[in-house]
Order: C-alpha cells, then sequence, then structure tokens
C-alpha cells in the first residue's frame, strides 16, 4: 500500500460539499408515470428506434438499436407502452431538443428474460456487440461507449486499467455512496474489463476525502481472485479527471492529441464497472443509474433512478425548497444548466444540483484580465489561459489553437481562480465551436472551389476548343473566298469579312432555331404516353393540393 | 450562464488592497525616517489619481464604480508618489500622475490594455521634464538640522516660495546621485562612501526604506501575490552586473550591497517590475524580465544620464514582454511544444 504517488500541476480546493448527500443511505426513486428516453445519450451516433408507437415493452427491452461501432443501444426502463417517438427536451448543453421514446409505464416493471452472460467462454468480439447492444457507455459524464473502450485493438495492449472512483466535483457522491454500498459488484465489472484488456496492473484511484468508501474497497479487493490495488488518493480537483488520475497514479502523462490507450492505459468511472457487472451476471442492460440530487433541497440524497426519470421527480423527492433559482446537472465546477425540469436523467446523470442564491451567489461583474496568471497557475493541463482567452477574445482563433486550446479540458479551475472573474471556459468552447464550424464551413467551400474550378477549367477548354474551330473555318472561308476570281481586287477584304459576318449570322440563327425545339418534341410514342399520364398525375395533385385539407377519420 | 457556477473569493480589488497593505511597511518607514512631507504626496497623487481614474472612465464610457473600486488607480498614484522626491512640487505630482492616469494607462486602453507601467512612464516624464525638482529629496531625519512637519511640507509642497535657505537644510542629494556626482568630479567610491549621507550599505535611512519595502514585498510573495520569479531575478540582476562591474575596478564602480539597498531597487523589484499587467508572464518569461530589468539599472546607473535606471529599466523590460512571452511558452501537459518551434505542427 506504499505506493508512490505523483502530482499533477495546478488544480484548486473548491469547498466538498460531500457530506451533504453521502450520509443518507441509498434510496430508489419510484417508478414514474411517463419516461422520456433519449436517443443520443451517448457519444457516436444516436441508436436508432426498434419500436413503435403503440408498442408494449417490457423493462430492459431494447427500444433503440446502436448505430454503427461508436454507438450505444437504449433500453425501456420499465414496462409499458411507448406513447411517442419524437422531439424533447433533454438535458444537453445546447438546450436543443432531441429524439426521445416516450414510454408511458405500466406498473408492473416486468423484466425481460435475463441471462448472464459467460463471458470468459465468449469471443471478446461477440462479448463487446453484446456490452454495445446492453447500452453500456461511461458513468463518469463522458458516455462514451464502453465496448469501444474495452477493444484493446489489434497492436495496443492494456496492461494497466485504471478505475477511477476520484469523483472530485464538489456535491456529488453517487460514486462514493456506490463504492461504500456495491464494492463487490464494482470488482466484478473490472474482472470482466480486466479479462477483455488484458490488463495485469489495476489500480482504483479514490480521492482520501472518502475513507468509508477506501475501506470498502479494499475489503472487497481482498476477497478478488486478482489483485486489484485500491490507492487513495490526494484530494485536488480536478484529480478525478482521467488524465489527472493517471497522472497521479502513474507518473505518465497522455502524450497531446493521444488515447491514454497509446501508453497502455485504460481508464473507467467506478459506476461503468458497477454497470458492466450488472449487465454481464444479470443481464441486466444500463437502464438505471445512481444520481446525486443535492443543493437546495431538504433532504440531499442518492437516488438509484430509471433513465428516462423526470429530474423534477427527484427534486420533489429530495424536497423542492422555495428560492431555487436554477438546477445544474453535474456539478458547480463543469456542471450543465438544465434548460427545464422537465428533462430526463440520462445515463451521464451524476448529479442534479439545485441552486439557490445563498449557495450559488451570481457571478460579479467581470472585470479586464490583469494577466496575473493565477489561471496558469491553477491549469491542469498547463497552458496559458491568459493567452488563449486573449486570442479568444480578438477571434485570433489560429492563435488560440497555436497556443494548444484544443489541450483544454475545460475543468473551470481559470475562470475558479481568476481574480478579475472573466468566464474563461465560455471564452474557450466559443472559439472550439468556431474553429470547428470553420472547419466545416471550409470543407464545404473546398468543395465548392473545387466544382468551380473545374467548370472554370470546362468553360475555358469549350471556348478554346470553339476559337480554333471558328477559326480554322474561317481559314477555309477565306481560302475559298480568295480562290474564287478577284474581279474587285479592292473591296475583297471588306466582302470578305462581311461574308464571314453573314455566314457567322446564318449559323447563329440556325442554332437559335436548333436550340428552340422542348426536349419534349421527337420523342417516341411511348414516352410521349409517359409525359402526358405524367403530366395528368401531376394536374391532379394540384387540383387536390387546391382544396382544403378534410380530416381523414372522424374521432 | 456557463460552468464554472462557483469562484474562488478573491478580485481585482483584493489583489491591488494587499499591494497597498504591503507598501505601508515603507509608508511608516519613510514618515519615521524622512519625515511626515510623504504623506502629502501620497494625498495629493492619490486624490489627483482617482479624480483622472474617474474622468477616463466617463470619457470611455465605462461604469466608474467598479473600476475606482479596483484600486488599481491608487496603486498607481502611491507608486509613483514614494518614487518621488518628498518635497516635490505640488504640481509636479499632479502632472506625473496625470500623465501616468490618463497616457499611460487609459489612452493604451485602460486596466490590464497598458503595455508600460504607468508609475513609470510618469517618473520617466518628469525626471526627463523636470530633473532639477526631481532631485528635491528631503535627507534623512538623522542628517537635518531642523526637520519640516506635515504643515511646513505641505506648505513646501503646495507654497513652493519657502526660503531657499531653510530647504537647503533639508534636502540634499540621494545617496545615487552623490555617488553618481561624485565618480564625475574623478573621486573613488570609496571617497565618496566616506560621506556621511552613506550607511552599513546604502544611504543613511535610504537602506532602512529599502528594507521596509523588501518587507513588504514578502509579505506580497508569502500571499502568492507575486511571483519569486521576478523580484528575484531582478535582484540578481542587480547583484551580477553590479557584483562583475564592482570587482574590476572597485574604485570606479559601487559595491552590489550599496546598489541593491536602494529604496528604488526594492520597489521596482517588488511593486513595479511585478506589475502583471505590463510584465511577463510565462516562468521563464518572469525571469528574463526580472534579469533583464536588473541588469539595465546598473547600465543605466553607471553609464546612463540619470543617476537611478530602475524606471527606464522596467520601461525597456515592458517593451520587450511580447518578445519574452511568445518566446518562453511553456510545455504543456501531454507534452506538445509551442508549434513554433515544433516542424510537425
Amino acid at each position: 500500500m506504499s505506493r508512490t504517488l505523483f502530482t499533477f500541476k495546478g488544480g484548486v480546493h473548491p469547498p466538498e460539499h460531500k457530506t451533504e448527500s453521502n450520509t443518507q443511505p441509498i434510496h430508489s426513486a419510484p417508478l414514474p408515470r411517463h419516461l422520456v428516453i433519449p436517443l443520443s445519450q451517448h457519444i457516436g451516433n444516436p441508436a436508432k428506434p426498434v419500436v413503435n408507437v403503440g408498442d408494449l415493452v417490457r423493462k430492459g427491452q431494447m427500444i433503440a438499436a446502436a448505430d454503427g461501432y461508436i454507438s450505444a443501444a437504449v433500453h425501456a426502463s420499465s414496462s409499458g407502452t411507448v406513447t411517442a417517438i419524437d422531439m424533447q427536451a433533454v438535458p444537453h448543453i445546447s438546450g436543443l431538443h432531441d429524439l426521445c421514446i416516450t414510454l408511458e409505464t405500466d406498473g408492473r416493471d416486468e423484466w425481460i428474460e435475463r441471462t448472464p452472460l459467460d463471458y470468459l467462454a465468449m469471443a471478446p468480439t461477440e462479448l463487446r456487440m453484446q456490452l454495445r447492444d446492453m447500452g453500456l457507455a461511461g458513468l463518469g459524464g463522458a458516455v462514451f461507449p464502453s465496448a469501444v473502450k474495452l477493444d484493446p485493438g489489434a497492436a495496443h495492449l492494456c496492461p494497466t486499467l485504471i478505475i477511477n472512483g476520484g469523483e472530485c466535483e464538489p456535491w456529488i457522491t453517487c460514486d462514493d455512496l456506490l463504492m461504500r454500498h456495491h464494492a463487490a459488484d464494482i470488482l466484478q465489472g473490472v474482472a470482466v474489463m480486466r479479462h477483455l484488456l488484458g490488463s495485469t496492473e489495476i489500480l482504483v484511484g479514490i480521492e482520501d476525502n472518502k475513507p468509508e468508501a477506501i475501506a470498502a474497497m479494499q475489503a472487497a479487493a481482498a476477497r478478488m481472485d486478482f489483485a486489484v490495488e485500491i490507492v487513495p488518493v490526494p484530494a485536488h480537483y480536478p484529480g478525478g479527471g482521467a488524465k489527472q488520475m493517471i497522472q497521479v497514479l502513474t507518473g505518465k502523462e497522455v502524450p497531446s492529441g493521444k488515447l491514454s490507450t497509446d501508453i497502455g492505459i485504460q481508464v473507467f468511472n467506478v459506476g461503468t464497472a458497477h454497470a458492466l457487472a450488472r449487465a454481464v451476471h444479470h443481464g441486466e442492460p444500463l437502464i438505471s443509474r445512481l444520481v446525486t440530487v443535492t443543493g437546495h433541497v431538504q433532504r440531499p440524497q442518492n437516488f438509484e433512478v430509471l433513465i428516462g426519470t423526470p429530474m423534477r421527480t427527484l427534486i420533489t423527492l429530495a424536497g423542492e425548497r422555495d428560492g431555487t433559482t436554477g438546477v445544474l446537472m453535474g456539478g458547480p465546477m463543469m456542471g450543465v444548466p438544465m434548460p427545464s425540469l422537465d428533462v430526463p436523467v440520462v445515463k451521464a446523470t451524476n448529479c442534479v444540483l439545485v441552486k439557490s442564491a445563498e449557495l450559488f451567489p451570481p457571478l460579479p461583474r467581470a472585470m479586464p484580465c490583469i494577466r496575473c496568471t493565477r489561471c496558469a497557475d491553477a491549469c491542469p493541463a498547463e497552458l496559458q489561459p491568459q493567452e488563449l482567452f486573449r486570442f479568444a477574445k480578438a477571434g485570433d482563433f489560429g492563435r488560440a489553437q497555436e497556443y494548444h486550446l484544443f489541450d483544454c479540458i475545460e475543468c473551470g479551475c481559470c475562470s475558479y481562480v481568476c481574480p478579475s472573474h472573466i468566464p474563461l471556459v465560455d471564452y474557450y468552447r466559443y472559439a472550439k465551436s468556431e474553429i470547428w464550424a470553420r472547419e466545416k464551413e471550409k470543407r464545404a467551400s473546398d468543395l465548392a472551389r473545387e466544382r468551380h474550378e473545374f467548370r472554370q477549367f470546362r468553360i475555358e477548354r469549350e471556348k478554346k476548343e470553339k476559337a480554333e474551330k471558328l477559326a480554322a473555318k474561317a481559314q477555309a472561308k477565306r481560302t475559298e473566298l480568295s480562290a474564287a476570281p478577284a474581279e474587285n481586287a479592292a473591296t475583297s477584304e471588306a466582302d470578305a469579312k462581311k461574308a464571314l459576318i453573314a455566314a457567322a449570322m446564318a449559323r447563329a440563327q440556325a442554332r437559335k432555331a436548333e436550340a428552340a425545339p422542348k426536349n419534349t418534341d421527337n420523342v417516341s410514342p411511348e414516352t410521349q404516353r409517359e409525359i402526358e399520364e405524367i403530366e395528368a398525375r401531376r394536374a391532379k395533385i394540384r387540383e387536390l393540393a387546391r382544396k382544403p385539407l378534410e380530416p381523414k377519420e372522424k374521432n | 450562464m456557463p460552468a464554472p457556477f462557483i469562484l474562488d473569493r478573491s478580485s481585482v480589488t483584493q489583489v491591488m488592497a494587499w499591494v497597498l497593505v504591503a507598501l505601508l511597511p515603507g509608508v511608516a518607514t519613510y514618515v519615521w525616517l524622512f519625515g511626515p512631507g510623504i504623506l502629502v504626496t501620497l494625498a495629493l497623487a492619490t486624490v489627483t489619481a482617482l479624480a483622472a481614474e474617474a474622468a477616463m472612465l466617463k470619457a470611455r464610457g465605462y461604469p466608474a464604480k467598479p473600476f475606482l473600486a479596483d484600486l488599481s488607480a491608487i496603486v498607481t498614484a502611491w507608486l509613483l508618489a514614494l518614487s518621488l522626491p518628498s518635497l516635490a512640487p505640488w504640481w509636479l505630482i499632479v502632472t506625473g500622475t496625470l500623465f501616468a492616469i490618463v497616457v499611460a494607462k487609459h489612452l493604451y486602453g485602460g486596466l490590464g490594455q497598458n503595455i508600460f507601467n504607468p508609475a513609470m512612464v510618469g517618473y520617466a516624464v518628469l525626471i526627463v521634464s523636470f530633473p532639477v525638482q526631481m532631485t528635491q529629496w528631503a535627507g534623512p531625519l538623522e542628517l537635518t538640522a531642523t526637520p519640516l512637519s506635515l504643515t511646513q511640507s505641505a506648505s513646501v509642497i503646495f507654497g513652493g516660495d519657502f526660503p531657499k535657505a531653510t530647504l537647503d537644510a533639508v534636502t540634499m542629494a540621494t545617496p545615487l546621485d552623490a555617488l553618481r556626482t561624485g565618480l564625475l568630479q574623478q573621486l573613488t567610491v570609496d571617497e565618496v562612501m566616506t560621506r556621511s549621507i552613506f550607511g552599513h550599505y546604502g544611504g543613511v535611512g535610504f537602506e532602512w526604506l529599502a528594507a521596509a519595502f523588501l518587507l513588504g514585498g514578502l509579505l506580497l510573495w508569502a500571499l502568492r501575490i507575486i511571483s519569486w520569479q521576478v523580484p528575484l531575478a531582478f535582484l540578481a540582476g542587480i547583484w551580477l552586473a553590479a557584483g562583475f562591474l564592482h570587482f574590476f575596478d572597485a574604485g570606479r564602480f559601487g559595491a552590489p550591497w550599496f546598489h541593491l539597498f536602494a529604496p528604488s531597487v526594492m520597489l521596482g523589484a517588488f511593486f513595479i517590475a511585478t506589475d502583471p499587467v505590463t510584465g511577463a508572464t510565462t516562468p521563464r518569461g518572469k525571469l528574463i524580465f526580472g534579469l533583464g530589468a536588473g541588469l539595465l539599472t546598473i547600465i543605466i546607473r553607471t553609464w546612463g544620464g540619470f543617476p537611478d535606471g530602475v524606471a527606464f529599466a522596467i520601461l525597456l523590460m515592458n517593451l520587450s514582454v511580447p518578445l519574452i512571452d511568445a518566446w518562453t511558452q511553456p510545455r504543456i501537459y501531454g507534452g506538445a511544444k509551442h508549434p513554433d518551434k515544433d516542424p510537425s505542427a
């Protein structure tokens, strides 16, 4: 247990606020009347619906299938009827609506037939496809499809497997509670990960502000048939970030622009390991998760929540209070403000943090940057945030990129320490999205330019060909004319010109006449009939369109 | 509203307030050793700076309250006031302060945008334009027969028509000025140093003032308001350059300790070169900035036209900041080098 730990540069120590919610046991949130299940709860392609409105579904039944390799299936969180497949408000930073399947629950909560997976006997690819179809995605916040991360690839080996129990964000305690109460399950999931990745070293990093979780995990680790090292790490935000956890535990850095697997390390959140164990050993797809409901509520605590449960239900359960000023999904450092309380809990929802003016006073007015570089001291990515801010603000996105804008992990440390209260992360997000938009635009314009250039080339070529042809013809004419007896030698030159003009005009006239006929002339009778039929159909449609719409059926 | 939703309890006002607090040991020592005249200068500079700041904010369409409350104008006023001779006439103080706030700060874009340290611009303008008035330093009380009271100092500063004999009795050349003049008169350093105005390391009184500024500077460092790089490199630059010259010809060049224990050096190292707005931002850049300012200070003191060189040295280094910053971008997490030097990027 005397592992040498490393440190990462920067970071901050915001007030933890963990005890509000981690002293209560886990309660199950009751079954809501309606579940709204978004199809895009993971990174990658949205799942494709495989049910129709009116279908009866059972708990755990796949209602949308994974679409492609980087995708994950979506399941019914309870039994009931599909009542809608439409656009609904979802918990996303964009605030845009997204495609969701709405279930009206029948209260019976009937499971599908659950069959545990004999993962040791299965081919790895088959097992991974199975996990994708069970909807597994990272529960630490990024919701990357787990099946993809569990593929070490042909060349890559993953000797080191890190299980992240850091949970460095203030207020959130769902991983803490999960480790306290489901340590053995988590390690069962770890066994599957280890099997798929071929890892030989397994480290579980837990911030030392969670002594109960550390003790529970250590007790469970002692009972495992493989070596798992439970490593308490200093509580230091953002120590639960994957890159920071890797650095603290191994002293290694993930090279800029690469993945941790490139240095033989894969990182999973404890919640993901738990979900994996439920999937493999109980045949349960990912349909629920632990959610911390805390902040400005009467009874902050953790709930086991079905995916699709409206956040409002959870807040009511925890005791809504007057003076609520908003709700965040996630913690105060990286959380996302929710557009409404009707948005559902999704796979990424680790915390519902209810704000009040006392707990989260409005941010003070931003002052100009005084280049004090406290942000640079706090930046765990070791960037120069003050320079990135300057470039982003000036719209100099190229320079921002040169100063490694895309190495920013948006942890918020810079904004947190800024004495000028500048919302720095917002500037970086803005710059990143501008760069993405411009790249997209550039690709489109490159294509358009290529097309345009080809067209120009073609026009030029045709012009040239035409000119050559004309020149040849004129030459022929000229020789013809000069061949004729030159009675009026003096005027022959002018005549020749006139003749050329006349000939050109005649040709132009002929071309006009040629161009005039429609392409419907000179067609075969069959084609003509077809055209007439089409015209008749179009006329009918036009007629229909003019009439007012009549209701098809009367209810 | 974007994340994060919580903030550390810090503010520009707090930073500036700590700088003012850290100047208090220096101010107290000043009053104790040189008399209360400095308080008049500080007050006049403060009032002028606030008025100029308010007027410029109004002219530029900025809200006056948050920007006046950030205290940055007062910091500029105090730094300039502490650099001026303590019996400088009122119009000198007002002109310097106005130039610092109006031209050096606001015409360059206000808080955070100025390229040059405003206080040092004010000082430079005054010493170039009014070199005579800029040498009316009150001598330390220890060496003065008839020290001036607060009201007497005020009437010197505001009245200007103080009997010249009395004025001569209280003002004298600063140690740096004395050394410079002495050396110009073909005296050796040792001969000059025998004069009564020289103390243990620097000038009598002046060396204690330097120590008080050092104390305040260490407080700023302990509070992490300033980083260690700039002051350390600045002092190292002074010590190395002065030490090098002194080593080769102790008769013509002052000792490094003498150069270090000038109040202007400690004020410059801890309070002026550390100005974040006009200084380098990268760790290596701060070292280069400090070292450069230190070396230039000795070069200007030794070969330049003015007795002290701190202000010009810092202004010259201010000018080099964009270059220093661009050249000293540190390695980031994950090892990507700065693209300017990375051929693969």
